[in-house]
């Protein structure tokens, strides 16, 4: 089901035309929307924009300045550090939408349960749910990372564990309000089952905040992955992730610059460009939501 | 109207509300009067504009609507193109105003006796003692009808059931006695015995302090029980204008008929009620001609193309072109029925 | 338009309490629904009358007490066999908008109660007759809730309703939010549908001149139990319980000149939580005396067909017997003059 066809305001149905005029409209969407798709077309035609391999090491031309061979210079192995960068988006990607999206499914699917069925269902995965927010996330990341060791993998499966229950929580909000609707009573004096109340009339009515939601922590999720590759319990060399071409870069920021100050505009205009896209999403779907705030969940 | 100056006297009042670059026009040349001490009804249905007159009337519209044309006389002074603060002043002091929902006009998180005694320090800054402020309040509330004003002074909103929180907020809004209320469905969300009763509160105090209040409502009896005079809206304009007893003795437009007799009871048991087929036009598409003539009964082409004046009849004011003499209509109208 | 079937009546309601936790919603509730008639059920919030239509439909718990439908008691039932009887018993909700998915469009809302009930093709109505019945137009059927104006909703709720072709009709605040000329037409539905699908129906409202206009019998209710069940005529002209007495002359008639001096009752109705003993009603009531505090009044008869529950209820009669002399009060608040409804005649009607 794509964005377009379920908003969460009945009062708004977007189809999806009207919902990109919507977003365009604004110069925060449009903006936002511009970087997301130049990011994706980074992605895509990663090979064909770098213009070296990341990976090649040329240790003669190491730590130089931008020049004509090289954009942005070399970093300390010789590496070009604009193919590095532009493959780190590749990673910061790679990373965080199927983390993201994991978080969502994994938290959805608990926040139903919770929602819905209540009672001891509920109570209990209210605890697990605090349980695991209590914990700040770096720490709760290096404990996992520790254990399971680090890898890009790895990483996923920690933004997963620690990003899901704020998606719990909010879709067990949801569905404890939406259960409480006229129409969800209606149905079942129809006669319908509970799968076919949860399903065709519980869930559609949920799912639109939802992608508001994974717009907003994508931009969470790479500052995540690129502080644990930063402290070097994330990904490891030599994946060229934003995060790890930071600290590499702060070693021997005396000697060129260039690599911390390209991630880390690489970082922000990405958080940005997300950020500016989800915000305006979630204008255009409910002005009231507003009032949360950027991090109205956490 | 009597010889003095009214109290409020509203000439052909505009409002538009300004939507995605274009300007919708929800109220059109709308005037009354009202005499101090009057209890004015404005009847109407939803999509009216009956709410658009209760903020225009208080300043309250929001970002995107503007008074664009007309004027607003509250005891001689013009209030259109007043300053913030100088509304600020006027509201709660000369004019105030009591909403349908009186769960949300009151905060819950603060005490009644707080929020009555905040009205008073906005308006009356440090002019008075506290002692003072808190007797006012409690005497204002005992006059409301609450029993025990004075203990109950410190509870909270939750602690009073809806009749009475309605009551706390038309204690709050007479606090400092203006001579205009707004009260916009006051009644619309409380009982038929609980209404009855603010009805009868609504009188007393006009006779207490002598208010004049604007009595907004969709409900034909409630008005008919509560006001000396009153206006009927129709798709943002004014169509119907009398006193009570006239416009349902002898409801002149079309519509004010088409209301009246659509509301049921059992002397109509077995019989269909009447219908107004159709709806009301949006503010987007607005017609030439009267507003009203796609669901009229009465309706003759002229009335397609000319827009029917506002005129007098018999002491009274009806926006048809049945009426107007230089309509172009075709008279006698085709039932016996001005009679 | 009551027909009095030989047989028994076609809802039975004995002694029926609804609690949720400590509020009595519904505190001893006995009534008869005939088939074929139009009761109207009347109260005011906190009066438990939506309560006990949910309660009827399974929708509410049944705390204790017996409700039969059709001979049949329904506590009874097994999953299956309710849903069965489910088709035949249906509801209509009080909020137009908020009782249909919003997310859905108004044909596969008309189409589901068939899909739910795996109902054989034959036997299923169209969309487009659906919509007629309700007197819409085929158009509707491609539209979302949102897209309705709340008549239109309204309709397509009763549309909802109807398609499972039920005998028994539950229609909570039929014209609660409508503008008065959309509930007119509202009331005209019902009654044809009445007529034309022989059904029955029960109309909970808090609107008297509903069921002075459409009821057959009308049933008042009080903080979870009945103050009076009768005839409409015999419950409007003389009604024998303080309560429908006050209730009556709140809303007054246009034209009736006797009700100037309106019976105004003192206070707010207590909490179902905590109701006050004996007589639901004597902490209100201008005729309560000591056997008001500690007795319960039962349902006693006080003419054909006409029950009350009090105690005083001869003195009520006499006193609604003599109308108050017409007391003409000047200016705002006199008597409403007599609408002379021959003056005016809907235009035909356009869907």
């Amino acid at each position: 089901m794509s964005l377009a066809a379920s908003p969460a305001r009945p009062r708004r149905a977007v189809p999806g035309a009207a919902l990109l005029r919507e977003v365009v409209r604004r110069p925060n969407g449009l903006l936002g929307l511009s970087i997301v798709v130049c990011l994706l077309v980074v992605v895509v035609f990663a090979p064909l924009l770098a213009p070296y391999d990341p990976s090649a090491q040329a240790i003669p031309d190491r730590l130089e300045g931008p020049s004509l061979h090289h954009l942005l210079g070399t970093d300390e192995l010789g590496r070009d550090l604009f193919s590095r960068l532009i493959y780190g988006t590749r990673i910061a990607l790679a990373v965080a939408v199927p983390a993201v999206l994991g978080a969502m499914i994994c938290g959805f699917v608990l926040g139903l349960a919770a929602g819905y069925i209540s009672g001891w269902v509920d109570s209990a995965l209210i605890v697990v749910m605090d349980t695991l927010q209590a914990f700040p996330a770096v720490v709760l990341a290096l404990a996992l990372l520790t254990v399971l060791g680090a890898s890009l993998r790895n990483v996923i499966i920690v933004i997963v564990v620690s990003f899901a229950p704020s998606y719990g929580r909010v879709v067990r909000a949801l569905v404890l309000s939406t259960k409480e609707n006229p129409f969800i009573e209606a149905e079942r004096a129809l006669g319908a089952s509970t799968l076919r109340i949860v399903g065709m009339h519980i869930v559609p009515n949920i799912v639109a905040p939802m992608f508001i939601l994974l717009a907003m922590d994508i931009p969470s999720a790479i500052t995540v992955e690129a502080g644990l590759s930063f402290l070097g319990v994330g990904v490891q060399p030599p994946t060229p992730s934003w995060g790890l071409i930071l600290s590499e870069g702060f070693d021997r920021v005396r000697d060129t610059p260039w690599p911390v100050i390209g991630a880390g505009l690489a970082l922000m205009i990405t958080t940005l460009g997300f950020t500016m896209l989800g915000e305006t999403l979630r204008d255009v779907f409910d002005p009231r939501l507003s009032r949360l705030g950027r991090w109205g969940r956490r | 109207m009597t010889g003095s100056q009214p109290l409020l006297d509203v000439r052909q009042l505009e409002v538009a509300y300004h939507v995605r670059g274009r300007s919708l026009l929800a109220l059109r040349g709308v005037e009354f009067d009202i005499a101090a001490g009057e209890i004015f009804g404005v009847v109407g249905e939803s999509g009216c504009g009956k709410s658009t007159l209760s903020a225009a009337l208080i300043g309250l519209l929001p970002a995107n609507g503007e008074i664009t044309s007309g004027s607003i006389r509250l005891d001689g002074r013009e209030l259109r193109g007043l300053g913030r603060r100088e509304l600020r002043q006027l509201r709660g002091g000369q004019i105030a105003m009591v909403f349908q929902d009186p769960l949300t006009s009151l905060n819950p998180t603060i005490r009644i006796g707080t929020q009555l005694l905040d009205v008073q320090r906005a308006h009356l800054g440090g002019q008075r003692r506290r002692g003072d402020l808190r007797r006012r309040a409690v005497e204002m509330l005992t006059q409301v009808g609450i029993p025990d004003a004075s203990e109950r002074f410190g509870d909270y909103p939750h602690q009073f059931s809806g009749g009475m929180r309605q009551r706390i907020v038309i204690a709050m809004a007479l606090l400092l006695r203006p001579s205009l209320l707004i009260a916009d469905e006051p009644t619309s969300a409380l009982d038929a015995t609980l209404e009855a009763q603010m009805i009868e509160l609504f009188k007393q105090l006009r006779h207490d302090f002598g208010t004049a209040i604007v009595f907004i409502s969709h409900d034909l009896t409630v008005v008919s029980q509560v006001c000396d005079r009153m206006m009927v809206m129709y798709a943002g304009q004014a169509v119907e204008e009398g006193d009570v007893q006239s416009v349902f003795r002898e409801p002149l437009h079309p519509y004010t008929k088409a209301l009246l007799a659509a509301v049921p009871s059992r002397n109509q048991r077995g019989e269909r009620l009447a219908t107004i087929p159709g709806r009301v036009p949006s503010l987007s598409a607005p017609s030439d001609g009267c507003a009203f003539a796609d669901r009229c009964t009465f309706v003759q082409p002229v009335n397609r193309e000319r827009e029917p004046h506002y005129v007098a009849w018999n002491g009274r004011r009806v926006r048809c072109n049945i009426y107007d003499p230089t309509s172009g209509y075709q008279s006698p109208p085709r039932r016996e029925d001005v009679s | 338009m009551s027909t009095s079937d030989g047989g028994h009546p076609l809802v039975r309601l004995r002694n029926v309490h609804t609690r949720f936790g400590a509020v009595r919603a519904v505190d001893g509730v006995d009534l008869d629904i005939r088939r074929g008639e139009i009761l109207g059920l009347v109260g005011e919030s906190g009066s438990g009358k939506t309560t006990l239509g949910r309660t009827i439909l399974r929708l509410a718990p049944l705390t204790s007490g017996r409700i039969e439908y059709d001979g049949q008691d329904l506590s009874d039932l097994n999953r299956r066999q309710l849903r069965r009887l489910r088709r035949r018993l249906q509801i209509v909700f009080q909020d137009p908008h908020s009782s249909l998915s919003p997310r859905l469009k108004v044909s596969y809302l008309l189409k589901e109660p068939y899909t739910i009930n795996k109902v054989p093709d034959d036997e299923r109505y169209t969309a487009a007759e659906l919509l007629d019945m309700v007197e819409l137009s085929s158009e509707q059927a491609a539209k979302y809730p949102h897209e309705l104006s709340g008549g239109q909703a309204r309709r397509v709720g009763i549309a909802r309703a109807l398609a499972l072709r039920p005998e028994f009709l539950i229609a909570d605040e039929p014209t609660a939010g409508l503008d008065v000329s959309a509930a007119g037409a509202i009331l005209n539905l019902l009654n044809d549908l009445a007529g034309q699908l022989r059904l029955t129906y029960l109309i909970i409202t808090h609107n008297v001149n509903v069921v002075g206009y459409l009821a057959d019998r009308i049933a008042v209710m009080y903080l979870g139990r009945l103050a009076e069940v009768g005839p409409t005529a015999s419950v409007l002209d003389a009604p024998a319980h303080p309560y429908t007495q006050a209730l009556l002359s709140a809303v007054p008639q246009p034209g009736e000149a006797g009700t100037t001096r309106r019976l105004l009752i003192a206070g707010e109705i207590p909490s179902p939580k905590n109701p006050p003993p004996g007589c639901r009603f004597h902490t209100r009531c201008p005729y309560a005396e000591d056997r008001s505090r500690t007795e319960m009044p039962e349902l006693q008869p006080v003419a054909p067909g006409h029950t009350v529950a009090c105690h005083y209820w001869q003195k009520v009669r006499d006193a609604s017997a003599v109308s108050p002399a017409a007391e003409k009060t000047q200016g705002g608040g006199g008597c409403i003059p007599p609408i002379d409804h021959s003056s005016y005649e809907s235009p035909k009607e356009d869907r």
